[in-house]
C-alpha cells in the first residue's frame, strides 16, 4: 500500500494516522508540506523509523530543504517516480 | 494503467491542484490513461474561465484546459459543488435562470456518479486535497 502524506507533522497528525496503519511492504510518500517529516534532526523524524520513505524532489526544493538535510535512506523522486509508485501499489491512500 | 484523479481544492489556495496537475501530466507522459479528473468541493473553482492570474504566474485553469485539449481529458466538475460556488455552463444557466456562464474549455458539469464510475473503471484513484 502507498500512503501519501501532504501535511506537515508539526501542523497536523495525518502522518501519525498513516503510520498507525502500516503493514509490511508499505511505502510512505511525502509530498507538499508532508516533506517536513523527513528532515534530519526534526522532532518528527523518528515517526518514520522502519518505514520505506520517498519524498517529492520538487516539494523539498520549493521549501529550501537540501537532499543532505533529509534522514538517511529516503528516496527523492520526481512526478514520474510518483506515478510509478502509484502503479506499483494496488492500494493508494491520501491521508488528507 | 488507467487512473482517475480527484481534486478537492481550488487554485491558488492550496498546492493540491498543482500536485494533481503535475501528477496527471507525468502519468500521460509515461503512456498511462487518465480515465477522468473529477473536481469536487472547492476543486470546482479550477473550472472557471474568468480567472486572470498575473502574467508571471501559472495559469492553473488554462493549463487544465490545454492538457484536456491535448489528451482529450475528461474534466468533470461536481454539479452540487458547482451550484454552491457559481460554476455555470449553458445547461446550468438555463436550469437555474443565471445570466451568464463561466465554465472553462474542456470542463463539463456532472454528478457524483462520475466519480464513482471513475473509481470503478480505473486501476487507481488518486486523491489530491487539503
Amino acid at each position: 500500500m502507498l500512503h501519501i502524506v501532504n501535511k506537515s507533522p508539526y501542523d497536523r497528525n495525518s502522518l501519525d494516522t498513516a503510520v498507525s496503519y502500516k503493514v509490511d511492504g508499505d511505502i510512505f510518500l511525502l509530498i507538499e508540506d508532508g516533506v517536513y517529516a523527513a528532515m534530519k534532526g526534526g522532532a518528527a523524524a523518528s515517526k518514520l523509523d522502519g518505514c520505506s520513505v520517498s519524498v517529492l524532489g520538487a516539494d523539498i526544493a520549493a521549501r529550501g530543504i537540501a537532499e543532505d538535510k533529509l534522514i538517511d535512506g529516503v528516496s527523492v523522486i520526481d512526478y514520474a517516480g510518483f506515478v510509478d509508485l502509484v502503479e506499483a501499489n494496488e492500494k493508494v491512500q491520501s491521508w488528507l | 494503467m488507467k487512473f482517475t484523479i480527484q481534486v478537492n481544492e481550488g487554485p491558488y489556495q492550496h498546492q493540491a491542484t498543482d500536485s494533481a496537475y503535475l501528477f496527471t501530466k507525468a502519468a500521460l507522459e509515461k503512456g498511462h490513461e487518465i480515465f477522468r479528473v473529477f473536481f469536487y468541493h472547492d476543486g470546482v473553482n479550477n473550472g472557471t474561465r474568468l480567472t486572470t492570474p498575473p502574467q508571471d504566474d501559472r495559469n492553473i485553469v488554462k493549463r487544465w484546459s490545454e492538457l484536456s485539449a491535448e489528451h482529450d481529458l475528461d474534466l468533470v466538475i461536481c454539479v452540487a459543488a458547482a451550484q454552491r460556488r457559481g460554476i455555470v455552463d449553458d445547461g446550468e444557466a438555463e436550469r437555474n435562470g443565471k445570466d451568464a456562464t463561466n465554465i472553462a474549455p474542456g470542463f463539463r458539469i456532472s454528478g457524483l456518479g462520475q466519480l464513482v464510475e471513475g473509481a470503478i473503471q480505473s486501476d487507481r484513484l488518486v486523491v489530491f486535497g487539503d
